[in-house]
């Protein structure tokens, strides 16, 4: 026999007691030809390319799923940011158009659709202008479209006009779903150097050097890691890199090994392995407990970031060579409400807001599915935005906030999302204003690329 | 046609036939066992077969016969391709 019986052992494990998974197949379809001056059209067009392009996504990858013994938990599907094809729609086109794309989500028998996009980290456009009038109530009258919106990069630096208007869009998306928490914010994502090729939600959107139809895989293991770290208690931190390493190695091949199965099956190019460590609410499937087991008393306590930055790069080195095309976000995440590790961080006053920012500098991503104090104004959720915007910027990384500015509750509440966004503890935000600094607007410059200090 | 392999894997507490009866569903689906190996780790009762399913379309009706036979004998019965396991261990 080629492969050992402890080999099958330790994957029949992996899958079945520490939640093993693939987190998504997301296939990302071009919408560019869908435009047309006539909207009514558009509209149209639009739900027949995505129906049409994915209409076996769900029932291939359900058959794949089956056949290895291995779940597939997400299909889902990016698009074209709609603000590139909005031309002259009005607002109420564009809350029309996501509707149509919910519509098209909820016949295909998917849970996400992304790319509900504008991309304005340098300038806002005419479509994007729509989009970003249309976002709140586009946000709170579907129920499975996301919305992404660009407003810094390293090389544009960061749109502070932008950075002010999402501020307030996040307030009126919270206050429109009210009764349920704030939701639409948990499907808004704002970016500083977004990647194009993003399986994951809700920032997921189809950029414009991709291609007519691709097909991208995001992993996901934390359980298996943390397992993994378990049986190396004495391990140097040399020696923990290299379990994660390894291990990241055997979740990236698995996924690799579906996404190209389903690719194949569906006669669609395949695009990218993400190989993020995302957590979710399940027992020791969480990010924070990798922390806690490196060494750790709780997640926020001094030696976090260490932590945190050994797990991150060790996670990329074991994925990088494990598949060609690596691409995404890759690294871990750190949402807090789906991850019980760092709820816990938060409930014990050890995770705070600003360690939680410092976090970001050295993960994949950015302040993900935290909940914030109802009463916190748009300038500050904006000032909040131009920090990790900056941080991202001048780390020459992506960074995004999607944080939740729950109407009616008070640092140390506890909401419940729903699904896979899970529950989070309202956290407070520092109460000196910053309402000059984004009133002044304009653009802060790129930054210089030498003399890095 | 290609050669397709899968692994059927038993786990759980030992008992008398288990052999017997996950092999009657193997024969009983003209299906081929090429290798079988087995061992008790620390009182559970571990078997892995490889099994030739070349042909086979759908192997979803035969987990359902395993399911049903895993609720009989309170153990996990699973069959899946072999190249998930090859992914994961050799490069």
């Amino acid at each position: 026999m080629d492969i050992a019986l402890n080999e099958m052992l330790e994957t029949i494990r992996m899958i079945q007691m520490e939640n093993l998974d693939i987190r998504t197949v997301t296939m990302g379809i071009s919408l560019y030809d869908c435009a047309d001056s006539d909207f009514d059209k558009m509209n149209q067009k639009v739900y027949h390319k995505i129906t049409n392009y994915a209409g076996e996504l769900k029932e291939v990858a359900e058959k794949v799923e089956k056949e290895y013994g291995i779940p597939i938990i997400n299909k889902r599907i990016s698009i074209t940011p709609i603000a590139e094809i909005l031309g002259n729609a009005t607002k109420e086109q564009a809350i029309e158009l996501a509707k149509t794309l919910d519509q098209a989500a909820l016949t295909l028998g998917i849970d996400f659709i992304g790319g509900y996009s504008a991309l304005v980290h340098k300038g806002i456009s005419k479509g994007d202008q729509t989009l970003l009038d249309a976002l709140p109530e586009a946000l709170s009258e579907t129920e499975r479209v996301c919305a992404s919106i660009s407003v810094a990069s390293t090389r544009s630096g960061i749109n502070m006009d932008a950075v002010g208007k999402m501020g307030m869009i996040m307030k009126e998306a919270a206050e429109r779903t009210k009764e349920r928490n704030g939701l639409a914010c948990a499907k808004l994502v704002v970016f500083c150097n977004p990647v194009e090729d993003n399986p994951f939600m809700a920032g997921a959107f189809h950029g414009a050097g991709e291609g007519e139809v691709v097909l991208n895989v995001g992993v996901s293991g934390p359980g298996v890691v943390l397992n993994a770290l378990k049986k190396h208690p004495e391990a140097d931190l040399g020696e923990v890199s290299d379990v994660i390493k390894k291990t990241a190695f055997k979740i990236t091949r698995a996924g690799e090994l579906i996404g190209r199965e389903v690719a194949k099956r569906l006669d669609v190019p395949f695009g990218i392995m993400d190989l993020s460590l995302a957590p979710t609410n399940a027992l020791n499937d969480s990010v924070a407990e990798i922390l806690e087991e490196i060494g750790l008393k709780r997640v926020g306590t001094h030696g976090t970031i260490a932590a945190l930055a050994l797990m991150n790069d060790a996670v990329k080195k074991g994925g990088a060579m494990a598949s060609s095309y690596v691409g995404g976000l890759s690294g871990a995440f750190i949402p807090v409400s789906e991850d019980n590790g760092m709820i816990q961080g938060i409930v014990d006053h050890s995770l705070t807001l600003p360690k939680l920012e410092a976090m970001t500098s050295v993960c994949s991503v950015g302040l993900d599915m935290i909940a914030l104090d109802g009463d916190v104004s748009a300038s500050t959720l904006s000032a909040l935005i131009a920090d990790e915007m900056a941080i991202g910027v001048i780390n020459k990384k992506t960074t995004a906030v999607r944080v939740i500015p729950v109407p009616g509750k008070k640092e140390g509440d506890m909401v419940e999302f729903g699904g896979l966004l899970g529950r989070a503890p309202v956290m407070g935000v520092n109460g000196f204003g910053s309402e000059k600094l984004i009133s002044r607007g304009g653009r802060i410059p790129a930054p210089l690329q030498s003399l890095i200090n | 046609m290609e050669n397709k392999r899968a692994v059927v894997s038993v786990v759980g507490k030992d008992q008398v036939g288990i052999i017997a009866k996950v092999t009657t569903i193997l024969s009983g689906n003209q299906l081929n066992i090429l290798d079988i190996s087995q061992t008790i780790l620390q009182d559970f009762f571990t078997m892995m077969m490889i099994v030739d399913v070349t042909g086979v379309e759908n192997l979803d009706q035969l987990q359902q016969q395993f399911d049903e036979l895993s609720e009989e004998l309170g153990l996990k019965i699973n069959i899946q391709l072999e190249e998930i396991f090859k992914a994961m261990h050799r490069i």
